[in-house]
């Protein structure tokens, strides 16, 4: 059983799971870079992104009208619109009148946003699990060989990397990318540079959450179904990723949720499927007793 | 430490300090009011800080309220009658959290840990008493030492490596940690949890013959451990340990910089605190008689979580209010049941806007001088920063900026 076929297989899966671990957890590491804070809510964005997917592609039947691939497009363009939309009502109320308070209050507050969009999920798409339809994407599947390389799996690959890629190009390329990355370094100082640093946290909360639903499309049509509080080991995952790569750090980010992703596919085939996510949470915890800043820690000199 | 809001305070008659004294924290009775007196008279060493000041009424209310709640199954009786044991239940709920969540505000209210895994440490100490019980015959009385001992063993062995981490880091952690155990319980570790069947038919606790089986039983068993947590956590509060913590809370460098070992105390506070929740694990598992590891997750600890802090976190009083308010209140809204954690959720982000502090916050440790220090200080001359009033004046008094000694030179090139 423990070929190069299955090897492959686990490796396919996990950079496809790791890929849409790093797209969330570039929501978590963009915004505790900028307001040192653990967005909790972001797992619940990420399951709205996952519920609007669903709406658009299924209960509208999109996928029926448009056919596949337009409807796959247009829904993926709606998500990330929705969700950048709910993330940015979200910083506006809970977290923007507490950006000048104790760092407990923040955290209190994300976890109480977490707990409202959760439910709120729930109250209005159910309790059950939500299937897309199988129909939803041809079945295609590539032979190479014996391995097995279903489409699904290579457009969820592809298309978390495309949008990496391009995210990447903005934070490096451009004038508000610098500004991200010099807050995300030292506001104090970023501030006195004439970046006004409002606008940063307010970008910030609409690419992450943008991403992070994306992300909760892409889980829909890998998986096929979605339920209400998937958001919360997905988040927590995502999370556990951006600290492997060093929180704060948008390149670690990606490189932690690949890592994570392959470590998780790896567990699954070669150790245990029940305890995958026991050795998630060891490594994060080794991780952070070992090196506390991460794989590709930022470097910054650190204030006590 | 700034002199501005130390200085008016010195300048206080002294008689005014003899005062307060005597209206000191009648809670803590009349054996602290001699204490007291002692210390007045020595004079010469700084007091231990005051409680919240209080009236005697104070004292006297609470005491009341202390007798009317021990009548309270009768009184539910007379106000409820048929639905007394479900009330009494709902109680005894509450009760169970007060207990947790009192452990958890030694390591978050005190010692300012943002420890999110408490659920992981009450699972220890229920599994622990449910295992000796059931495979091993062991009364629940017998267990329950060894249980609050198991988990704060654990808790030591686990937050060795972690105390040193700093705010969100070791919040993630003990997310990480609660999440192991609930994962090792869940695949039957060692063969002893039950999976995720978890355990069934714990004994009921039984003290000097006498068995513990109904709602009623249970209120008066479990608010006397409540009652004996709150002596015990306000004694080690206001211990050499307790001001320890405090110090730590408000200003780690700063206590470190004053020779207080920080990891000492914070493993010691994380250790007592995840001991007493193995405790709480053992009164849980005796009454619910059935244990899960659906009951350890962390959404478990994220509701003691924000019990400590919407009640004020390091405050007694506000735990108790805080579990009151959160498991108790919703029992009361059972018609809402799905949408009471929707408005849960939303009345956490309201409550961190308008009242970050909790409901009711531990109130600053103020230490009072000993008679005659005061007049001393207030004829020390005032530091010249200081404009009337002891305000700084508007043009920023502030002290020139020193350069720093070894400031590096002026950029002079490659």
């Amino acid at each position: 059983m423990y070929d190069l076929n299955f090897f492959l297989q686990q490796l396919s899966n996990g950079l496809t799971r790791g890929s849409i671990y790093a797209l969330i957890a570039l929501g978590y590491t963009m915004v505790y870079g900028v307001m040192k804070l653990i967005n909790f809510a972001h797992g619940e964005l990420f399951t709205l992104g996952a519920y609007f997917g669903y709406t658009i592609l299924v209960t509208l039947g999109l996928a029926g009208s448009l056919g596949p691939p337009m409807a796959i497009g247009f829904s993926m363009i709606m998500v990330l619109g929705l969700v950048a939309l709910a993330g940015h009502l979200l910083e506006r109320v809970a977290y923007r009148p507490l950006r000048h308070s104790d760092r407990l209050a923040a955290v209190v507050s994300a976890l109480g946003a977490s707990i409202f969009l959760q439910n709120a999920i729930m109250l209005k798409w159910g309790a059950q699990y939500r299937a897309f339809g199988a129909d939803l994407l041809p079945n295609v599947v590539f032979h190479i060989r014996n391995f097995n390389l279903p489409l699904v799996r290579l457009l969820v690959f592809v298309a978390a990397i495309v949008v990496m890629a391009i995210l990447h190009a903005f934070i490096h390329r451009t004038r508000l990318g610098l500004a991200i990355r010099a807050s995300a370094i030292d506001q104090g100082a970023a501030k006195l540079m004439g970046i006004d640093v409002r606008k940063v946290i307010a970008l910030v909360f609409i690419i992450g959450p943008a991403l992070g639903g994306l992300a909760g499309l892409l889980v829909g049509l890998y998986y096929g179904q979605i339920n209400y509080h998937m958001g919360q080991m997905y988040g927590l995952k995502a999370f556990t990723a951006a600290i492997i790569g060093g929180i704060g750090n948008i390149t670690g980010a990606m490189v932690g949720g690949l890592l994570l992703g392959l470590l998780e596919a790896m567990g699954e085939g070669y150790v245990s499927v029940a305890w995958k996510d026991a050795l998630t949470f060891v490594v994060l915890i080794m991780i952070l007793v070992f090196r506390p800043t991460g794989l590709l820690p930022e470097r910054v000199a650190e204030k006590l | 430490m700034t002199q501005n809001n130390g200085h008016p305070q010195p300048a206080q008659p002294a008689q005014a300090a003899g005062q307060a004294s005597d209206r000191a924290d009648s809670q803590a009775g009349s054996q602290a009011a001699n204490n007291q007196a002692a210390n007045n008279q020595a004079g010469n060493r700084a007091q231990a800080p005051n409680g919240p000041k209080s009236s005697p009424l104070y004292g006297i209310l609470t005491a009341l309220g202390i007798l009317i709640f021990a009548f309270l199954p009768m009184i539910l009786s007379t106000l409820v009658g048929r639905s007394t044991p479900y009330w009494l239940d709902v109680v005894n709920t509450v009760g169970l959290y007060t207990i947790l969540a009192l452990s958890l505000n030694v390591i978050l209210g005190h010692a300012g840990m943002f420890h999110m895994g408490h659920a992981a440490f009450f699972a220890i100490g229920a599994y622990s008493t449910a295992i000796l019980n059931l495979t091993y015959g062991w009364s629940i009385m017998a267990t329950m030492p060894v249980a609050t001992l198991a988990a704060g063993f654990v808790a030591l062995i686990l937050a060795w490596p972690i105390i040193h981490l700093r705010g969100d880091y070791l919040l993630i952690v003990t997310i990480g940690i609660v999440e192991i155990v609930r994962i090792a319980l869940t695949n039957n570790i060692f063969g002893l949890t039950g999976g995720s069947n978890g355990l069934v038919g714990i004994a009921r606790p039984s003290l000097f013959g006498f068995r513990i089986t109904s709602p009623k039983h249970f209120f008066y068993f479990i608010w006397t451990v409540v009652g004996l947590t709150i002596l015990l956590f306000h004694w080690l509060e206001n211990s050499r340990f307790g001001r320890a913590r405090k110090f730590i809370k408000e200003d780690t460098v700063a206590a470190e910089n004053m020779g207080v070992n920080t990891s000492r105390y914070k493993l010691m506070a994380f250790v007592v605190g995840a001991a007493w929740a193995g405790l709480a694990g053992t009164i849980f598992a005796s009454r619910m008689r059935t244990i899960s590891p659906e009951t350890f997750v962390f959404s478990e600890s994220v509701l003691l979580f924000t019990i400590v802090i919407l009640g004020g976190k390091g405050s007694q009083k506000g735990v108790l209010l805080g579990s009151f308010l959160v498991i108790g209140l919703p029992e009361f809204f059972r018609g809402f049941e799905d949408k009471r954690l929707l408005v849960f959720g939303a009345a956490l982000v309201v409550m961190m806007i308008f009242r970050p502090q909790g409901l009711l916050p531990s109130k600053q440790a103020h230490y009072k001088l000993p008679p005659g220090w005061a007049d001393r200080l207030a004829q020390l001359p005032k530091p010249e920063t200081n404009g009337p009033n002891g305000k700084r004046p508007p043009n920023g008094g502030a002290p020139p900026v020193a350069k720093p000694q070894n400031a590096p030179p002026e950029e002079n090139g490659a």
